[in-house]
């Protein structure tokens, strides 16, 4: 990997956590209402398998999905002020934390339903192989998603239809506060793929450049003809499923190791042992970043809130 | 003007539809290959071939969504759910996503996708598979839900679901694909949300929709003979619904029957009843009546489930209640 693209993974990476935390404070200070869903622990994940992706690829998930809209471009300010309700916000301040999308990235959003989005994300890749063009999905969802209706309809009929979708589940080792090994009949998720004809491959999905280069390797295998394609990345998460989870199901020692191998930890290691780069080059990264956010989040503080006579705007396009 | 059948008025559309849209396609279960479970399909699989008519899995989850992201990434995708009763597994495609997409995303996306579903009762089917659950599609902002009770409507209302930029649920009563009428040839449409006076009178107005509007007509034609002039209007359309048909008639009859075959609890009937005491007050002469399916699960025994249902005498003496 060359060293500008290591950099802005790193950048990325930390843009991600520090929006998160940022949101995370600004949650308890009421300013957000709803559920938050913080990505901090997983942001290898969404950095590494967009980092794959061309401009004409396209991105879907579920309701952890800032980080997605980070990644791909999304302005932090418009983002920031979706989460505070503003009309400066991406979906208008319609969709709250769990439904921004940003379609003119490629972006389709997160879906706040577990699993209603992976149909969509499918049916998204139908229109690419009906149009005859090179792009696919990126189709992001839990580990707790593999386990309802939707997932399984959804990948026999991209095997059947042999659609051009990547079907990448963040395994981060809990739907909500039930583990895997208790809710799914098969533990190692990745042998799920092998009902629907697509290969169980399994990511380290602390490791930024593991990540991705098995999502390039995806896309690569869609465009030689091997169908869609299914990545078990094993991550984690550091907060709760979401604001105020008790976290009663697992220990202060398991975060603990996992936050070992913390995705930010392991890339700065990386860029510091082969001399990529010097601390001080990260340091700057984090400063700049760091005026980002505030700017987003002055952005957001300063924006207005939709007028009330727009309520009624947009439930139809011809009403 | 040609006699033809409403499940020839609904395989025209589609096929002048496909003809004129490249981007328009059929999917759902026994489409393509078999030629529709109901024949709405026939030979279309010849024509158009497999890409653009698409036999799926008996998958209602994924029929639902994948129509649903097809439709927004540029596609208009023809969805058939084999039958209403489906539909119900693929509810929250329907009003969770069809229906939000656009106005949860600050209206950055569009979902111009079409489901049809034929439903109703009276066929022996039994209790699962003769439903006219249609308010319940009909309850979430977002989605339009329509259903036509002649073929001239079916073709037109069909025409103007494909073409609209919003999802469209397109119900087609089972009992009415024999049922014929005057189709013009050619292009036409019928516009979503617009109610249509079908028969005119003074006496009384009998709101109606689908397999009602039917049985509507032919309690009209009786009480017609008796010097009682029913005024019979269509619905047509239940999300949007169109009252000022409705309520134009009503302040002309000051009475009113709302037919509908789906039960009478939280039904058509009472939104029209409720609508009609709210912005029709001072024109009441009489209670709305409501003439529904009775509130039990369908019987499969064929003079049990006939007693369920709505037919023309039921029209007649509710009618008879009121004037």
């Amino acid at each position: 990997m060359d060293k500008a693209t290591l950099l802005d993974w790193y950048r990325q990476m930390v843009l991600v956590r520090r929006f998160e935390q940022r949101s995370a404070e600004l949650y308890q200070l009421g300013k957000i209402g709803g559920f938050l869903h913080l990505y901090i622990g997983q942001e290898a994940v969404a950095v590494g398998s967009i980092g794959a992706r061309r401009k004409q690829d396209h991105v879907i998930t579920a309701y952890r999905d800032h980080a997605h809209a980070l990644v791909v471009g999304t302005d932090p300010g418009a983002l920031m002020a979706e989460l505070l309700g503003k009309e400066t916000g991406i979906s208008k301040g319609r969709g709250g934390s769990m439904h921004m999308a940003d379609v003119a990235h490629n972006y389709w959003g997160g879906y706040g339903i577990v699993g209603g989005h992976v149909p969509l994300g499918t049916g998204i890749a139908l229109a690419e192989q009906y149009n005859g063009t090179d792009a696919v999905v990126l189709c992001y969802m839990g580990d707790g998603s593999t386990n309802i209706g939707y997932f399984h309809e959804s990948l026999n009929l991209a095997g059947v239809w042999d659609l051009p979708v990547i079907y990448i589940v963040e395994n981060n080792q809990y739907g909500m506060g039930t583990a895997v090994d208790r809710a799914s009949a098969v533990p190692d998720i990745s042998t799920k793929a092998l009902a629907y004809g697509m290969e169980p491959k399994k990511v380290d999905g602390m490791n930024v450049i593991e990540v991705y280069e098995a999502t390039r390797d995806a896309i690569a295998a869609i465009h030689d003809g091997k169908g869609p394609q299914f990545l078990d990345v094993i991550t984690y998460r550091y907060e709760g499923h979401s604001m105020g989870d008790p976290l009663r199901y697992r220990t202060k020692e398991e975060v603990a190791k996992w936050r070992e191998d913390d995705p930010i930890g392991v890339l700065e290691r990386y860029i510091l042992e082969k001399k990529i780069a010097g601390k001080e080059t990260l340091e700057d990264i984090d400063q700049e970043v760091e005026k980002v956010i505030e700017q987003a989040v002055d952005f957001a503080e300063k924006s207005p809130f939709p007028a009330l006579d727009t309520l009624f705007d947009n439930i139809y396009v011809e009403a | 003007m040609a006699l033809i059948t409403m499940r020839q008025a609904i395989t025209d559309a589609l096929r002048e539809e496909m003809r004129r849209d490249e981007t328009v396609f059929i999917m759902g279960e026994e489409v393509g290959v078999w030629g529709g479970s109901y024949a709405v399909t026939r030979g279309f699989y010849d024509e158009f071939g497999a890409k653009r008519v698409r036999d799926t899995p008996i998958s209602e989850m994924a029929i639902g969504g994948v129509a649903v992201g097809a439709a927004m990434n540029g596609l208009r995708p023809v969805a058939e759910f084999m039958t209403i009763n489906f539909a119900f597994l693929a509810l929250d495609q329907l009003v969770n996503h069809a229906a939000k997409v656009h106005y949860m995303f600050g209206g950055q996306i569009k979902c111009p996708a079409v489901f049809r579903a034929p439903g109703g009762s009276g066929r022996q089917l039994g209790a699962t598979h003769s439903h006219t659950p249609d308010v319940i599609f009909a309850h979430f902002p977002g989605l339009k839900v329509v259903s036509p009770g002649t073929p001239y409507d079916a073709k037109g209302l069909l025409k103007s679901a494909i073409r609209t930029e919003d999802p469209v649920l397109f119900i087609e009563h089972q009992a009415l694909y024999q049922v014929r009428g005057e189709v013009p040839e050619g292009d036409y449409v019928v516009p979503i949300g617009k109610s249509d006076v079908k028969r005119e009178g003074d006496d009384v107005t009998i709101v109606a929709y689908a397999q009602g509007l039917q049985v509507a007509l032919e309690a009209a034609k009786q009480l017609a003979e008796e010097g009682i002039e029913a005024e019979v209007v269509d619905l047509r359309s239940l999300r949007p619904l169109d009252m000022g048909p409705v309520l134009d008639s009503f302040r002309k009859t000051f009475r009113a029957v709302v037919v509908e075959e789906g039960w009478r609890s939280y039904g058509i009937g009472a939104e029209v009843a409720a609508r009609l005491q709210e912005e029709g007050f001072d024109f009441m002469d009489a209670p709305v009546k409501r003439v529904a399916q009775l509130e039990t699960p369908l019987p499969y025994s064929r003079e049990l489930e006939q007693a369920a249902l709505i037919n023309k005498d039921r029209v007649v003496a509710a009618v008879k209640e009121i004037v």
